[in-house]
């Protein structure tokens, strides 16, 4: 009896879980493959259609401008969360005074709804009421900062934003992979009379290899599915500048009356998530898998 | 204490509106007119409703575009629990009368005598397959140019009517120092504008064919290279800020006397009023350079949906008549600053703007010159509209020539 409970007790609770899971995740992905092979338009219509959305899909500019434009943020905004995350954790790691108070200074952005981040700087970004203006009341008058009034360079700041928002987040698990590093080695290392940059390139960063993946991963999702962040501080313009897939997506699914053809964007963005996190789990569990 | 008594009273009435509700026939009306004057005129409409024993149950959705509104009206219509009415207006109503969900209430028009009350544009809108399906609430004028005469005078300018003394009086008041077009850079801004100078450069005519018809001929004549080329030289009046400005922030200059024009449709005059402005002295109204003789329209309806029972069904055809009563029609439109869509209604109570707006109706009604908004969602459907949009937001925001962008507007037009 107390055998049979063990067995079923868990697969019992989780159940309900796992039904969710598959029926609100895995279902819903399903139905809006689906969808992406109908014709349908402002409701959804189930008859086959095959790949016309897609056609569409890729003749209109706009999809290429938002597409580019999430490899430019993505990629940006991905390797400047690494990078002054990893400086930030390694600068804190030195025991230093007050380095709690450091440290939620810099976590404190994430709690912030990334719509909040978007509004704060469109404010300090907009050259009529924020940093420009401050510039030239300072006496500044040749200081010039328009990026997000200039089509070519408003993608730029949404990475400024994310990057203010995320390093501090990154910081916050390198730091915690730093502490993890056992100690000995490094004083192993000192004793051989290592200096301190080589310990950390050579010892301390590639023993963070999972909190590498950790952060990568966490950041890419963040990365693709951006919506909030671009909505708050350019609404995606000037005009469509600043586009990216799921504001694509949410427009013409919603307000354009062209569910099919939102649904193959949202495919397209899937495809994405996967192109980047197959390779990526791929390598991570192939590493455990032989012991590493 | 205080708490409880209110909690327990608003149980109650709770309590009495179910009870009324299963006595009374009911409407539920889905809408977004949830701002200030726009909630207090829906206020009216309820009134009116219940005065004529009919229950009022109100599903007002936020959010201006009226977007949030939609995606409810889908999820409701989905599971088969459709409203009384919503507010859907232009080429949409088609596309939900192609979705097979709409009330015929031609019952209401013949009683309503709609037929000889409303201008023809706005009745063909109204109908699917020549049954009325939704009834128009008001009218708003969107091809006007608001003006501030202090800057106009400061700058020696006067007030234009045409593109040659628009650009003049822009000259100067850019030489004055100030900014000459108030503008915000959000896609829609720029379609108002577009169309405005589309329906200028060519009149109505060549807007109907070119921005209604979607004629290919039309859309990559010379006259529509003018009209970009128009718009490129207006892009100079405006100041680099203008990205992602808000339209009432730059009605707000125009008011502060920070700059002496803005493009925009009849509910920028609400902003004037509300600072205390006069139309005809404080600010100007005036026909979009040009449109004289044209009206762009945006008419705001209640689309009706197919309901159950006989009594809900009556109740319907009811709201649809009072929906174009002359009180309600007087009160609406003086609360939201549009004006009424049929004929018969006092102009007592309308400004200097609002009676020039209908006069301008009646006259164009007659001529040919009333169009619908192409900006507004009234011209086409949603898809193309969208598509247009978005060529129109890249030329406002690029370097792309006036060459180039005919091109991608006749290839925007063809979207499915």
């Amino acid at each position: 009896m107390g055998a049979l409970a063990d067995t079923w007790l868990p697969r019992l609770v989780l159940s309900p879980t796992i039904i969710a899971s598959l029926v609100f995740v895995y279902g819903f992905i399903g139905l809006t493959a689906w969808l992406s092979l109908t014709e349908s338009r402002m409701m959804p219509n189930f008859e086959f259609a095959g790949l016309v959305q897609y056609e569409r899909l890729f003749e209109i500019d706009r999809w290429w401008v938002s597409a580019a434009n999430l490899g430019l943020f993505g990629g940006l905004f991905i390797a400047l969360c690494l990078a002054i995350g990893l400086c930030m954790a390694i600068l804190l790691d030195q025991r230093i005074r007050h380095e709690g108070a450091l440290r939620a200074i810099y976590l404190y952005p994430m709690a912030l709804s990334f719509i909040v981040t978007g509004a704060a700087w469109k404010w300090i970004l907009n050259p009529g009421l924020g940093l420009e203006k401050l510039m030239h009341d300072w006496g500044f008058t040749n200081f010039s900062f328009d990026w997000l009034v200039n089509s070519d360079m408003a993608i730029y700041t949404v990475v400024i934003a994310g990057v203010w928002q995320s390093s501090g987040f990154v910081m916050a698990l390198f730091l915690a992979g730093l502490r993890s590093v056992d100690d000995s080695i490094i004083k192993a290392a000192m004793v051989d009379g290592a200096s301190l940059p080589t310990i950390y390139r050579r010892i301390v960063i590639p023993s963070l290899r999972p909190v590498f993946f950790s952060v990568l991963l966490v950041l890419s999702h963040i990365a693709i599915k951006s919506f909030d962040l671009v909505m708050a501080l350019t609404a995606g313009g000037p005009g469509t500048s600043s586009d990216v897939p799921a504001i694509f997506m949410y427009q013409f699914s919603f307000t354009r009356g062209q569910l099919g053809l939102g649904a193959a964007s949202a495919m397209m963005m899937l495809a994405t998530v996967l192109a980047v996190l197959v390779p990526l789990m791929y390598l991570e569990t192939k590493g455990a898998r032989h012991g590493r | 204490m205080k708490l409880n008594t209110f909690a327990l009273s608003a149980m109650a009435s709770a309590l009495l509106a179910c009870a009324a509700a299963q006595a009374a026939p009911q409407v539920e009306v889905l809408h977004y007119w949830t701002s200030g004057g726009e909630a207090k005129s829906a206020a009216e409409l309820k009134k009116m409703m219940e005065a004529k024993g009919v229950a009022w149950k109100d599903f007002a959705v936020a959010g201006g575009g009226g977007e949030n509104a939609a995606t409810a009206l889908k999820a409701r219509v989905m599971a088969g629990n459709a409203p009384t009415a919503a507010q859907i207006k232009g080429p949409a109503i088609q596309e939900w009368g192609q979705e097979g969900v709409l009330a015929n209430i031609d019952a209401a028009a013949a009683e309503g005598k709609w037929e000889a009350s409303l201008p023809p544009v706005v009745n063909s809108v109204m109908k699917y397959k020549g049954h009325y399906v939704a009834v128009p609430v008001n009218v708003h004028r969107v091809n006007w140019l608001w003006v501030n005469p202090e800057v106009l005078k400061k700058a020696g300018a006067k007030p234009p009517t045409n593109f040659a003394e628009f650009f003049e009086a822009a000259d100067k008041i850019k030489k004055a120092g100030l900014t000459a077009i108030a503008h915000g850079g959000q896609p829609w801004q720029d379609a108002t504008v577009f169309e405005s100078v589309v329906l200028g450069t060519g009149g109505a005519d060549f807007y109907k064919k070119a921005i209604v018809q979607l004629d290919q001929a039309a859309l990559t004549s010379p006259t529509m290279l003018k009209a970009f080329e128009n718009l490129a030289r207006i892009k100079t009046y405006i100041d680099k800020d203008a990205a992602g400005r808000d339209w009432n922030l730059a009605t707000a200059m125009v008011i502060n006397g920070k700059a002496g024009m803005q493009f925009m449709g009849d509910w920028a005059k609400g902003e004037f009023t509300s600072a205390g402005k006069v139309a005809g002295k404080d600010f100007l109204c005036l026909a979009a350079p040009g449109t004289e003789k044209a009206f762009t329209f945006n008419v705001d309806s209640l689309t009706m949906f197919k309901v159950k029972g006989a009594e809900e069904q009556k109740a319907q055809l009811t709201l649809a008549n009072a929906v174009l009563s002359p009180e309600f029609q007087e009160v609406f439109n003086l609360n939201k600053g549009s004006i009424p869509v049929r004929a018969g209604v006092s102009r007592a109570k309308f400004d200097a703007c609002a009676t020039k707006s209908m006069d301008d109706m009646a006259a164009t009604s007659k001529s040919g010159g009333l169009v619908p908004s192409f900006a507004h969602g009234m011209a086409i459907d949603t898809a193309k509209a969208g598509a247009i949009q978005d060529v129109v937001a890249k030329f406002m925001n690029s370097n792309m020539t006036p060459q180039a962008a005919v091109q991608a507007l006749a290839k925007a037009a063809k979207t499915m």
